[in-house]
């Protein structure tokens, strides 16, 4: 028995305790907003924070979230939007948005630990969150506005 | 109202596959936008007043919008909509867009070739302007004054002598008594009063995006379905000769295993066939698969080896053939001697890998399937669908989600087909997921090509004599796997159209097997079509020692319309006269990279350099000019990117734009690393590891649109962007480097 908080809630799960947390969320707890893009940890899609830290959850074995504090994006913003989605609709960064829920949690983990990100910093924290629209510049500025409005 | 040409989508399942594939279909548009008669279950139908298939009114004043676009990311499912609300006059925050189903009373739903604002744009504005003329005359009647002194004004008619208002919401149910206006009768708004045209909108869905509720087809479920995930023949024209699922029977939460039959004939879009593992949740369906034990029967593709195949391509590119545009005597010019110049260029197959891996939902019931798919091609699936199962495809409802991505790709429904066929078999509603495994190794690729490229220049260096040829295998293969030669459309993209000013100029194209599934990719074969030919023209402005900006436009030649007398001339299904390859637009928007760009002017530092491309495709004109630096790894970094489009009148500039900007990180990906392979018929590359694409440390930095105010008709938007990029990049290699990309991607390439 594994037992975990998600967004806040308790829940408790008695299955595989092999299976990723992607696959608990989405199939079980039907929080579809953490996606799937590609189960090895390449492109970030599935990206949620574990005790406020992004993980990928594509990974992360439910084994290993045993007593953590999950947040995915559908409680990122929990009282209204975060200041990473606000700042994700006011550059208008989305195209498909299918990669976008996995962004915003590593920008919004990424933000804890560097108040004012250069390029350099961002590109860092962000390569490992695959877009094949093509959002990048986007981000990178929305990145930087969330900033400002965290600081 | 519509041109309607004698192409039939399910002649092309069947096996017609000469004519352009989503270049054509998308002309066939209803054959009337009015509901009367014309039996439907959208929300729109329901509502008290609907004068079009298109818009419904309700007594609450909400006006209701089919979304009858599919939406992977281009905005279309917003943008054509609100081309309605304009002509309308409707309040945008009041509209409430429901996405269609497939059904062909909405005309076209196939959402590619970048046309649904071009072809949309007319049917919208019609549907958008009978609505709003009967909802005055109902305000007329109602106030009994001539309808001349009725205007509406957002939501609402007003009497201009007396200040009078009537809401849309109150005046719904007198309109819908009114007969329904022909199109001759309606009048437009005036372009000074467009409310949304030209100013655009964010997209319809950007909140539930940005929130995490917005449903993909990885997120569509129905009660009580199962999960299933296909091992399929590695080899294509594969079959299981046997399988044991013993093992797989023991992973917790799977149910059963069930055979998919492997495709008849061409493979068009039928599934592949294959072993499908049936679970309770979707790990549990993973896991079961890797238990599988299967023993293929590979058939005759598995001698398929692409290093070879490239070979022969090459080979073949040198040697005459099939003359598909000819102007003057290339071969008398060449024979005149003087100085010669060649190059071979060659492009790699790529997969599409859209961040949503392929996935459907469907269940059969009584004879009739309801599916919910992320798909381009709504109506396509119901084709498919049907004749998978056999029944007709009025009995296929198919439901559109968002879209993870497209590009191309998700308009071959063979992985819906794979979920109506699980259905049948397990008697519940199946979802397949796709994992990025499958999506690689089970692609309609993007095809790979080899170019030969030959010119004889005069004392300036302008080309007397230019030939072109080009060989890869064609998309029409997939209708009839013995077809070998580019069909019309494909060489229509960026070959046969060839804009430049040359006295003596013969286009070529040779023949090759199809021997992986073949299919359309973002901007088709305009990439390896503008490679070869922007790459080409940059190296005989670098032999002649002029620069590249100056020489092309010589090059180009003054502003005209390319004749293409007896050239067959697809034109990307768009009437010659209305969109014509007009060569003073096409030097227009490549004079205003150079200037935006500071061509010339700027200086850079060592291991800098700056590349520029010109290219018209989907009837848009798009210049790049790329600034790239290569580092002593060789490792590149782009830190600009200036691109400048002439695609007429852009309906959403915003949403145009990030287009442009995507395009240039699409681009970036294909010449860094796009490269699928094949060995012993099986594809090499599975995932991000082996089949990488730009992350946001190799994209541009900063990419500059420009958009070129313009009055022609709406052209393409979506595509566009990606020919261009590629070859200014190379180019722009070659200025910093020295070294002469001629074939990708570069992780093959030592720059350093």
């Amino acid at each position: 028995m594994v037992k975990l908080k998600v967004n806040g809630m308790e829940r408790s799960f008695d299955g595989d305790a092999s299976m990723p947390l992607l696959w608990y969320l989405r199939d079980e707890l039907r929080l579809t907003g953490t996606k799937f893009g590609c189960g090895m940890s390449l492109c970030g899609a599935c990206t949620v924070h574990k005790d406020g830290k992004a993980i990928r959850s594509c990974i992360t074995p439910m084994s290993a979230v045993s007593g953590a504090e999950i947040t995915t994006i559908e409680g990122l913003g929990a009282d209204g939007m975060h200041p990473v989605q606000k700042a994700w609709m006011k550059i208008n960064v989305p195209q498909c948005g299918y990669c976008q829920p996995g962004q915003m949690m590593q920008a919004a983990s990424f933000l804890k630990t560097k108040k004012s990100p250069t390029d350099a910093d961002i590109d860092a924290a962000m390569s490992g969150n695959i877009c094949r629209c093509g959002t990048y510049q986007r981000v990178r500025a929305a990145i930087k506005s969330a900033a400002e409005e965290l600081a | 109202m519509s041109v309607i040409e004698n192409v039939s989508r399910r002649g092309f399942l069947k096996g017609l596959a000469s004519a352009g594939v989503f270049v054509l279909s998308v002309r066939l548009l209803p054959e009337s936008l009015h509901a009367e008669g014309l039996p439907g279950n959208a929300g729109v139908d329901h509502a008290v007043f609907n004068p079009s298939v298109y818009v419904g009114i309700d007594t609450d004043g909400t006006v209701h919008i089919i979304a009858h676009r599919s939406e992977m990311g281009t905005t279309s499912r917003t943008s054509v909509p609100l081309i309605l609300a304009d002509e309308l006059d409707a309040d945008w925050k009041r509209v409430k867009l429901e996405q269609a189903i497939g059904d062909e009373r909405y005309g076209s739903q196939n959402t590619d070739g970048s046309h649904s604002i071009r072809e949309f744009f007319e049917p919208m504005r019609q549907a958008g302007a009978t609505a709003r003329m009967m909802l005055t005359q109902a305000a007329a009647n109602q106030w009994s004054v001539p309808v001349s002194e009725c205007v509406a004004n957002l939501h609402t008619i007003v009497h201009s002598p007396s200040g009078r208002k009537l809401g849309y919401g109150e005046l719904a149910a007198a309109a819908a008594k009114l007969p329904v206006l022909k199109a001759t009768e309606l009048k437009y708004k005036p372009k000074t009063s467009w409310r949304y045209i030209g100013k655009g909108s964010p997209s319809y869905d950007l909140s539930d995006v940005l929130t995490g509720k917005a449903v993909y087809g990885m997120d569509a479920r129905m009660d009580g379905m199962v999960y299933a995930s296909i091992q399929r023949p590695p080899v294509l024209g594969g079959k299981v000769k046997s399988f044991d699922d013993k093992q797989a029977l023991k992973v917790a939460g799977v149910n059963q295993t069930v055979s998919i039959d492997p495709f008849q004939g061409p493979w068009g879009f039928q599934p592949l066939g294959g072993v499908a593992v049936i679970a309770n949740n979707t790990w549990a369906a993973f896991q079961g698969r890797k238990n599988l034990q299967i023993e293929w029967d590979n058939g005759p593709n598995a001698s398929y080896d692409s290093e070879q195949y490239k070979k022969q391509l090459q080979q073949t590119a040198r040697s005459s053939a099939k003359v598909v545009r000819n102007v003057g005597d290339a071969d008398g010019a060449f024979a005149r001697g003087g100085k010669i110049i060649e190059a071979e260029y060659y492009l790699p197959h790529l997969a599409h890998a859209a961040m949503e891996p392929l996935v459907a939902v469907a269940d059969f019931r009584d004879g009739k399937v309801t599916t919910w798919a992320p798909t381009q091609n709504p109506q396509a699936v119901q084709d498919t669908v049907a004749t998978a199962l056999g029944i007709t495809k009025e009995n296929v409802t198919c439901h559109v989600t968002l879209l993870g991505g497209g590009f191309g790709r998700k308009s071959k429904p063979d992985y819906v087909a794979e979920a109506a066929i699980l259905s049948k078999k397990v008697g519940r509603s199946v979802k397949v997921v796709w994992t990025r495994e499958d999506d690689i190794q089970f692609d309609y690729y993007h095809s790979v090509a080899a170019m030969y490229m030959k010119a004889a220049v005069d004392a300036k260096g302008n080309p007397t004599a230019w030939l072109q040829r080009s060989v890869f295998p064609p998309i029409v293969s997939m209708g009839d796997p013995k077809l070998n030669y580019g069909a019309d459309f494909e060489l229509g993209l960026g070959w046969t159209d060839v804009p430049f000013n040359v006295p003596n100029l013969r286009v070529e194209n040779g023949p090759a097997t199809a021997q992986v599934r073949i299919g359309w990719l973002r901007s088709v074969a305009n990439i390896y079509h503008a490679f070869a030919v922007q790459t080409f023209a940059d190296e005989l402005a670098h032999a002649a020692g002029r620069d590249p900006v100056e020489y092309m436009l010589e090059l180009i030649g003054p502003p005209r319309v390319v004749d293409m007398t007896n050239v067959k001339n697809p034109n990307y299904g768009g009437n010659y006269d209305i969109y014509p390859n007009d060569t003073g637009r096409l030097r227009k928007v490549l004079e205003i990279a150079a200037e935006k760009s500071g061509w010339g002017k700027r200086k850079l530092a060592k291991g800098s350099g700056m590349g520029i491309a010109v290219h018209r495709s989907f009837l848009t004109y798009v210049a790049n000019v790329v600034e790239v630096q290569v580092g002593n790894d060789g490792r590149i970094h782009i830190p600009r990117v200036d691109t400048v489009v002439d695609a007429g009148l852009i309906t959403n500039p915003e949403a145009a734009r990030a287009q442009f900007e995507g395009a240039a990180v699409f681009g970036t990906s294909i010449a860094l690393s796009g490269s699928i392979t094949a060995t012993n018929g099986a594809i090499n590359q599975s995932n991000f590891d082996t089949y990488p694409v730009a992350r946001m440390r190799e994209a541009p930095l900063q990419t500059n649109v420009t958009l070129v105010e313009s009055d022609a008709p709406p052209a393409g938007i979506g595509e566009p962007g990606v020919p261009p990029f590629i070859p200014a990049l190379c180019n722009a290699i070659f200025a910093a480097t020295g070294k002469r990309v001629r074939e990708l991607p570069l992780s093959k390439i030592k720059l350093a």
